[in-house]
C-alpha cells in the first residue's frame, strides 16, 4: 500500500509544453540552466564556485556557471541543472561566516534561451530597455519589463540573451514572442549571427 | 513613458520598472508610542503637496528593486534629480531647474 | 469612359476597385482618390450635420471630406479612412458614409434646409438645454432622429481578425516627416554613422518632391534628386526607413509614437501583421512635418469640385490625373500660380485665377502672362452654383471693400489657396510653445522644451532651396556636426508668398454658408454667433461650435477659425489663444494600441503546477487576480451548491485535498530576521522556536488589517512567511520598504518564493493516515508534530516543508514541494487519499470551510479601515512589544470608539436563507430614509456542516450585540437575522488537534 503511494517522481518543469518555439530569425528553448538560488547581502562567493560576484548591471562567468547582479545587494547564481539541493549546501556551508541569505529558486522560474537575428526585436516588443548592443552589450543583465511580466535579461551574444521568469509567466512570456516574431514580417533579418542592419 | 535615472544603477531607466511611493523625507518617529496623537496624525496622513519641486519616493521595483528618492516638478512633471534613500535632499543647481 | 481625367499613357498597370458598388478602374499606386478624381469622381461624401454633398478637398492626411469605409471582409470594416490615404489594390471595396440612400439622393440632407436650426451651441442648447427641451417628444423622438442622422460611419460589429505588433525602438536621431527637409536631415545623420529613422506617412517618400516637375536640385530634376537621396538611405544599415508610419504623438523625453500601416495596401490576408506601433525613443527629433494648404471661406465652399490648389498639382504630376476639364482658381499665396501653370501644361482649361491680393508680386505675374492665364487682382469669390459638383464660380472685384456683382464663370472645379499653415502639431505635442509671427501671418515652433528642432515648411520655410539647406543644418546639428553643411544649388522653384486668414469679403445679397470646418460643418457665422453669444476664449468657441473638435482635429480650419474669431473680437489673433494640439496627429486604430495583449495574451494567465490535474479532475476556475483557480469539482449531474456540500461535508468527514499553490511566500534570512517579523508583525515572534508556526498578521502604519498568513521558523535565521494571494507583492514591497528606509539597521534579507513551491493541503481527520505513508526524515505524529509545526523532510522522496496548519478547523497539513514536483506529489497523495475517501476542494468550498470556523479573509471581512480589534484578533497582538508597525495607531482616539464595527456571526430566521454579501443591516425592519446602517455582511454560505445558512458580518459594537435580532433590509422584504458568534462550528477548536 504504501510502496504503491511513491510514484516514480516526475519533474513537470515550467518550459514543458510550451517550448521550444522556431521560427526564422528566432529561436526559444529551455535553458540548461536549471540551478537557480538567490544570494543577498553576501561580499564574496567561495572562489570554487567559479565566478565571482558580478559587477553592477553585470554578470561573472565561469565553470558553466554565472552570478548576474539583480541589485546593489542581490545576485542570482545560475549553474546546470542536476543537484541544486547539494550545490546549495555547499554554498550555504561556505556562506555562513557571512550574514546573508541565499535561498533556492530553482523551481520558481524558468530560463529561456531566446536567441536568432530577431531576438533583440522580438525581446524590444515588450521590454522598453535600449537593446542595442551599444547601449546593453553582451554580459550586460537587467531586471526589467517585458509586456506585464517581470524578466531578468542577460545579454550572453549579439544574438542571443538568457531570459529568467517566474514559472507561472513562461506560456505568456513565450506567447507574447511568437505573436512579435509574427509581428516582424516584411522587416529585414539577417542571417548567420551577421550582425542586423538595425539594431532596436 | 518617462525615462527615471536609478541611482543605484546608475542608468535612465523606463518608468514601468518604477513605482512611486508618495512624499520622501516623512521619517518614521524612532519611538511611535512617545508621539502625541496630532504627531502621529502628522506623520501619518499630512503631506506637503507642492506646486513646484517635489521630493518623493520611488522604488525601482522591476529593476534593482531598490528605494530611492526623486525630485519632481508637480508642475512639469519633470524629474530634476534622483538621489539614494537615507540621503539629504539636494538642492538643485539652478540651471537644472 | 474608363479614367476620363487620367492623362495619356499613365505608369502603372490598372486596378479594378468598387465605391459604392460601381466597379472603376485605377491604377497601381493610386489612392482612392486619385482613381476616383481619374473616373471624374468628386462626390464621396455627405457632411456630418447637414448631409451637404462633398467631394475631395486635398491630397493627404488633412482631407476632412471624403471619408470612406473600407470593406475587406468579416471583422475588417475600417470606417473614417481618408480617400487620400487608401491605398489601391486590386478589388479594393469601399463606400461613402453618412448618407441614406444613397450619395446622390440622401434624405438627410433636410438638416440643411433646417440649418439654421443646427447653428452654433446646438447641442449644448438642445441635449443639455433648459428642462423645455427635456420633454418626452425631444427624449424620445427628436433626439434619437438626431443623433442617428449626425455621425460619421459606423462601427465594425465583428471581432478584428488581424494582427497588430508593437515594438520599442531606439535611435540617435528621428526625422518625422519624408518630405525634402526630413530626407535632407536623415541624408546627412545617416552619413554620420547615427542611428537614423527616417518615417513619412505616405507609401513614398519625398513629399512635395514627388509632384516636383520643375526645381532642378544640384542640376537634377527634383525627383532624379530624391531617388538618389533615397538610394543612399536605403544602402546604409544604420538608417531605417519606415514609409506608411505617421508620427502620431510626441511624449515626454523623446518618446515618440508611430504607427505603420503593414497591409491596408494589399488584399487582406496577404500579411501576417496589419499595423505596427513604434515606441521610439531618440536622442534627437528632427520634425519635418512640411505645412498644410488652407481653403478659402467663402459662399458654397464646400460644393464638390472645390479643392485645394496644391492637391490638384499633386494629382496631375504624381498620379496623372486632371481634376477638372474647366478650372477657377482663387487664391491669396504664389504657390497657386504653378497650379495653374502646371494645368495648362497639360491641356486643362483654366479660366482664369481670381487673387484675393491687390498686389501680387511682378515674378508671379509674368509666369501667368507667359502661360496666358487670366488673372484678376483684388478678388473675392462672392459664390458658387451646382448641386452634386460646382457648375460655375461667381468671382467679384473688392474695391475699397465693396463687392461687385459677380462674374460667373463655368467651371467644373474650383481651386483654392488660402496659403499654408505649418504642421507645427509635433512641436507642440513635445510641450514646445508655439508662436504667432504677425509679419507671416503663421504660427511657428518656438524654442523647443525636448531636445527637438523643426526644419522645412513646418517652421515656415517655403522655397525648395530654403527647405532642404534647413534640412540639412537640422541634420547636422543632430548628428552633433559642426560647420555648414555644403550649399544646395535649385532653380526653378517658385511661390512662396502671400496667405489670407478667415473669411473672404462678401456681398449680403449672395450669403450661402461659407464653411470654415468641413468635418464638423462649422460656418463662419457659427462663428460669428459664438462670439455673439457671449464666447471669448477660442477654447470656448471651440467647443461651442464644436470647429476644430472632428477627427481632423481642425488640420484645414483652425486658424480661419481662428481668425474670424479674432475679426469678430476685435483681437488680435494670439490674443484669441490657439488650441492644443492633441495625439494622435491622424487616428490610430485601437488595435495598434492593443498590439498582441488581447484574448489570451490580455494579461498572464498564472496557472499553479496542479493545474493540469484539476482540469483533467474536471474543476471549475475562478480568476484569483492573474491566477486560476479551481473553484470546485463538480462530479457528474451536480451543480455548485451540489459539489461544494459534498466536498464540505467529505473534508469535515475524512479529509480534502486543496492547491493552496498561489499562497504568497517570502522567505526571510539573516540573523536579525526575527527582530524584523517582530516590527512587521502583531504578533511576538521572538519565543518562536525552530520548527513551531504562528498566524501572522500584518498592519499598516495607520492600525489596519492590510495582510495575515503563517509564520514558520524555520531555523534561528531562516523563516519561512505566507501571505494571502492577492497580497504576495504588496507584502514583499511593504517589508523591503521598512527594511530597505526603516529598519536599516537589521541585517536580514527578503526572497520571494511564491512560485517556488506548490502546497498541497491535506484537511480532515484523516489527514494524518494520508500523509503518514508519505512522510519520510520526521516524525508526523500527533504530539511529534503539534496543530501550528513546521517540518522539513522529504514527502514522496522529494525535499519537502510540512507545515501543520489548518484553515478549516481540522487536521490538516500543507505540504511544500519544489514545483517542478507538485503535480507528481499531489497524484502520490491523492492516490493516498482516496483510500480513505478524501475529496478535492477548491476555493468556494475552502471559504465556507473556514467561514463556519470565523476564520477571516483579508480583503473579504477587512476594506482597509478594519483593525485587529474589530476581528476580535486582539490575541494575535504581542502587547510586551516595544513596537510594531502600526501599533502606536491602534491607540488612537478613533480606534477605540465604542461603536466601532465588530466581526460577528449572523444566523436568519428562515435557515434557508443565504443573505447577500454586501448587504447592508438595520435595527428596524423598515428603517427611514437618512438612517445609518450598523454594518453589513462581509461572507455569507450555506454550511453543510451545520445544514443552514451563515453569515459573518461587521456591525456596529457587535459584540455586545449578540442575541440581538437586526435587519437586512432587501428589495423582497427585510430578513430578521441575530447577531451571533463569528465561531459556528467547533467553538472549542479541538479538531485542530486531532
Amino acid at each position: 500500500m504504501a510502496d504503491q503511494s511513491h510514484p516514480a517522481v516526475a519533474r513537470d518543469q515550467a518550459c514543458d509544453g510550451v517550448l521550444p518555439l522556431s521560427g526564422d530569425g528566432l529561436r526559444v528553448t529551455a535553458s540548461p540552466l536549471a540551478a537557480r538560488f538567490v544570494l543577498r547581502g553576501a561580499t564574496s562567493l567561495p572562489a570554487w564556485f567559479g565566478p565571482s560576484l558580478p559587477p553592477r548591471l553585470g554578470t561573472a562567468t565561469a565553470e558553466g556557471r554565472a552570478a548576474l547582479w539583480l541589485g546593489p545587494d542581490e545576485t542570482l547564481l545560475l549553474a546546470p541543472g542536476g543537484d541544486a539541493g547539494a550545490l546549495f549546501a555547499d554554498l550555504e556551508r561556505d556562506l555562513a561566516a557571512q550574514s546573508c541569505s541565499l535561498v533556492d529558486v530553482s523551481h520558481r522560474q524558468a530560463g529561456l534561451v531566446v536567441e536568432g537575428p530577431l531576438s533583440s526585436l522580438c525581446l524590444a516588443a515588450g521590454c522598453p530597455l535600449d537593446l542595442r548592443p551599444s547601449a546593453f552589450p553582451v554580459g550586460m543583465v537587467a531586471r526589467t519589463i517585458f509586456f506585464k511580466c517581470e524578466i531578468i535579461l542577460w545579454r550572453r551574444a549579439q544574438d542571443c540573451f538568457h531570459v529568467e521568469v517566474w514559472r507561472s509567466f513562461v506560456p505568456y512570456l513565450a506567447g507574447q514572442l511568437a505573436q512579435a516574431r509574427a509581428g516582424t514580417a516584411g522587416l529585414p533579418v539577417t542571417g548567420g549571427g551577421a550582425p542586423a542592419p538595425m539594431h532596436w | 513613458m518617462l525615462l527615471i535615472h536609478c541611482p543605484y544603477c546608475q542608468m535612465d531607466r523606463p518608468e514601468t520598472e518604477f513605482r512611486n511611493g508618495g512624499e520622501a523625507h516623512v521619517a518614521r518617529p524612532a519611538d511611535p508610542m512617545a508621539a502625541s496623537d496630532d504627531e502621529w496624525a502628522g506623520f501619518l496622513y499630512y503631506r506637503s503637496n507642492p506646486r513646484g519641486l517635489h521630493a518623493e519616493r520611488w522604488r525601482h521595483t522591476h529593476g534593482c528593486g531598490r528605494f530611492f528618492n526623486c525630485l519632481r516638478d508637480t508642475v512639469s512633471d519633470r524629474i530634476v534629480t534622483t538621489y539614494k534613500a537615507g540621503t539629504m535632499r539636494p538642492v538643485p543647481a539652478p540651471e537644472a531647474l | 469612359m474608363k479614367e476620363a481625367f487620367r492623362l495619356p499613357s499613365p505608369a502603372g498597370r490598372p486596378i479594378r476597385f468598387v465605391f459604392d458598388g460601381v466597379a472603376y478602374q485605377g491604377r497601381e499606386g493610386d489612392t482612392l482618390a486619385t482613381a476616383l478624381l481619374a473616373n471624374g469622381v468628386h462626390l464621396v461624401g455627405r457632411s456630418y450635420k447637414y448631409h451637404r454633398p462633398r467631394g475631395i478637398l486635398s491630397a493627404g492626411p488633412e482631407e476632412p471630406n471624403a471619408l470612406v469605409a473600407v470593406h475587406r471582409g468579416p471583422g475588417r470594416m475600417t470606417p473614417n479612412l481618408r480617400a487620400t490615404q487608401v491605398e489601391l489594390y486590386e478589388g479594393l471595396e469601399a463606400t461613402s458614409q453618412n448618407r441614406w440612400p444613397s450619395l446622390a439622393l440622401d434624405v438627410g440632407v433636410v438638416n440643411d434646409l433646417a440649418s439654421r436650426f443646427f447653428s452654433a451651441g446646438f447641442y449644448y442648447k438642445t441635449f443639455m438645454g433648459p428642462k423645455a427641451a427635456g420633454t418626452a417628444l425631444w427624449t424620445k423622438v427628436f433626439e434619437p432622429i438626431v443623433r442617428q442622422a449626425a455621425g460619421l460611419g459606423e462601427r465594425p460589429h465583428d471581432p478584428d481578425p488581424d494582427r497588430y505588433a508593437q515594438f520599442h525602438a531606439h535611435c540617435d536621431v528621428l526625422v518625422c516627416g519624408g518630405g525634402p527637409a526630413g530626407i535632407a536631415a536623415a541624408l546627412v545623420a545617416g552619413r554620420a554613422g547615427k542611428d537614423v529613422i527616417l518615417c513619412d506617412e505616405q507609401a513614398a517618400f519625398g513629399g512635395s518632391l514627388l509632384h516636383e516637375t520643375t526645381a532642378l536640385i544640384d542640376g537634377k530634376p527634383a525627383r532624379d534628386w530624391l531617388a538618389d537621396a533615397l538610394s543612399d538611405l536605403a544602402g546604409r544599415t544604420n538608417v531605417r526607413l519606415l514609409a506608411r508610419t505617421q508620427a502620431f504623438g510626441y511624449y515626454a523625453q523623446n518618446f515618440v509614437a508611430l504607427s505603420e500601416r503593414v497591409a491596408d495596401h494589399r488584399p487582406a490576408g496577404s500579411s501576417a501583421v496589419r499595423e505596427r506601433l513604434w515606441q521610439v525613443r531618440a536622442n534627437k527629433v528632427v520634425i519635418a512635418t512640411g505645412a498644410i494648404e488652407r481653403p478659402l471661406v467663402f459662399p458654397g465652399n464646400d460644393r464638390p469640385g472645390v479643392m485645394l490648389a496644391e492637391a490638384a498639382r499633386c494629382y496631375l504630376n504624381r498620379y496623372g490625373v486632371k481634376v477638372g476639364a474647366r478650372v477657377v482658381i482663387a487664391t491669396a499665396h504664389d504657390s497657386a500660380y504653378r497650379v495653374a501653370r502646371d494645368l495648362m501644361a497639360a491641356g486643362v482649361d483654366v479660366a482664369a485665377i481670381a487673387d484675393c491680393r491687390a498686389v501680387v508680386p511682378e515674378s508671379v505675374l509674368e509666369m501667368a502672362q507667359a502661360a496666358g492665364l487670366r488673372v484678376i487682382r483684388a478678388a473675392t469669390v462672392a459664390g458658387t452654383r451646382g448641386r452634386l459638383r460646382i457648375t460655375a464660380a461667381g468671382l467679384s472685384s473688392v474695391v475699397d471693400g465693396v463687392v461687385a456683382s459677380p462674374e460667373w464663370i463655368a467651371c467644373d472645379c474650383l481651386l483654392m489657396s488660402g496659403g499654408w499653415t505649418p504642421s507645427v502639431h509635433l512641436h507642440s505635442q513635445s510641450r514646445g510653445k508655439v508662436v504667432w509671427n504677425d509679419d507671416r501671418q503663421m504660427y511657428l515652433p518656438g524654442v523647443p522644451v525636448q531636445d527637438e528642432q523643426s526644419a522645412g515648411a513646418c517652421r515656415g520655410l517655403f522655397g525648395l532651396g530654403d527647405v532642404l539647406m534647413d534640412g540639412l543644418s537640422a541634420g547636422a546639428r543632430a548628428a552633433g556636426l559642426s560647420g555648414q553643411p555644403r550649399p544646395v544649388t535649385v532653380c526653378g522653384d517658385s511661390g512662396t508668398e502671400g496667405g489670407i486668414l478667415g473669411r473672404l469679403p462678401w456681398r449680403h445679397d449672395l450669403a450661402g454658408p461659407s464653411f470654415v470646418d468641413f468635418q464638423n460643418d462649422v460656418k463662419a457665422d457659427d462663428i460669428d454667433l459664438a462670439v455673439q453669444e457671449g464666447m471669448r476664449s477660442i477654447e470656448h468657441i471651440k467647443r461651442y461650435t464644436t470647429t476644430g473638435m472632428a477627427t481632423d482635429q481642425g488640420k484645414t480650419s483652425n486658424l480661419n477659425a481662428l481668425a474670424i474669431a479674432a475679426g469678430r473680437l476685435g483681437k488680435t489673433i494670439p490674443e484669441v489663444g490657439l488650441t492644443t494640439f492633441r495625439q494622435p496627429y491622424t487616428p490610430v486604430t485601437f488595435g495598434a494600441f492593443a498590439g498582441a495583449s488581447r484574448g489570451e495574451l490580455f494579461d498572464p494567465v498564472r496557472k499553479t503546477p496542479i493545474h493540469r490535474w484539476a482540469s483533467e479532475y474536471g474543476a471549475v476556475f475562478e480568476d484569483v487576480g492573474l491566477w486560476k483557480r479551481a473553484r470546485y469539482f463538480p462530479r457528474p449531474g451536480e451543480d455548485m451548491h451540489a459539489a461544494v456540500d459534498r466536498e464540505c461535508r467529505q473534508a469535515r468527514l475524512s479529509a480534502g485535498l486543496f492547491d493552496a499553490s498561489t499562497l504568497g511566500k517570502i522567505e526571510v534570512v539573516g540573523p536579525d530576521a526575527a527582530r524584523f517579523l517582530e516590527r512587521m508583525y502583531t504578533n511576538s515572534l521572538a519565543k518562536l522556536e525552530p520548527g513551531r508556526c504562528r498566524y501572522g498578521l500584518m498592519l499598516n502604519e495607520a492600525g489596519f488589517v492590510m495582510d495575515d498568513g503563517i509564520i514558520a521558523r524555520l531555523a534561528a535565521d531562516r523563516f519561512h512567511v505566507t501571505t494571502t494571494t492577492g497580497g504576495a507583492a504588496r507584502v514583499l514591497n511593504h517589508m523591503e520598504d521598512y527594511l530597505q528606509t526603516e529598519f536599516t539597521d537589521l541585517r536580514v534579507w527578503l526572497t520571494s518564493t511564491t512560485e517556488q513551491w506548490a502546497v498541497i493541503a491535506v484537511q480532515g481527520p484523516r489527514a494524518r493516515d494520508i500523509l503518514q505513508p508519505l512522510v519520510e526524515g520526521f516524525d508526523i505524529a500527533r504530539q511529534a508534530m503539534p496543530h501550528m509545526s513546521v517540518r522539513e523532510g522529504t514527502v514522496c522522496g522529494i525535499p519537502a516543508r510540512v507545515m501543520r496548519v489548518s484553515f478549516t478547523g481540522e487536521l490538516g497539513y500543507e505540504i511544500n514541494v519544489p514545483a517542478d514536483f507538485g503535480r507528481a506529489v499531489w497524484d502520490a497523495v491523492w492516490a493516498a487519499g482516496r483510500s480513505h475517501d478524501a475529496v478535492a476542494y477548491g476555493t468556494e468550498a475552502m471559504h465556507v470551510l473556514r467561514a463556519e470556523k470565523g476564520y477571516i479573509i483579508v480583503g473579504q471581512e477587512t476594506d482597509g479601515t478594519v483593525t485587529p480589534d474589530d476581528l476580535g484578533l486582539t490575541w494575535a497582538i504581542g502587547k510586551a512589544k516595544p513596537d510594531f508597525v502600526g501599533k502606536r495607531s491602534l491607540v488612537r482616539p478613533d480606534m477605540l470608539a465604542r461603536d466601532r464595527k465588530q466581526l460577528v456571526g449572523l444566523l436568519t430566521d428562515t435557515p434557508g436563507t443565504v443573505l447577500e454579501e454586501g448587504a447592508q443591516i438595520t435595527a428596524p425592519a423598515h428603517p427611514k430614509i437618512g438612517d445609518a446602517a450598523l454594518g453589513f455582511v462581509t461572507s455569507s454560505y450555506t454550511s453543510p456542516v451545520l445544514g443552514r445558512s451563515i453569515a459573518l458580518a461587521l456591525v456596529a459594537a457587535g459584540r455586545s450585540r449578540k442575541g440581538e435580532r437586526l435587519h437586512v433590509p432587501m428589495p423582497g422584504g427585510a430578513l430578521a437575522v441575530t447577531v451571533v458568534d463569528p465561531v459556528f462550528f467547533d467553538p472549542e477548536g479541538d479538531r485542530v488537534h486531532g
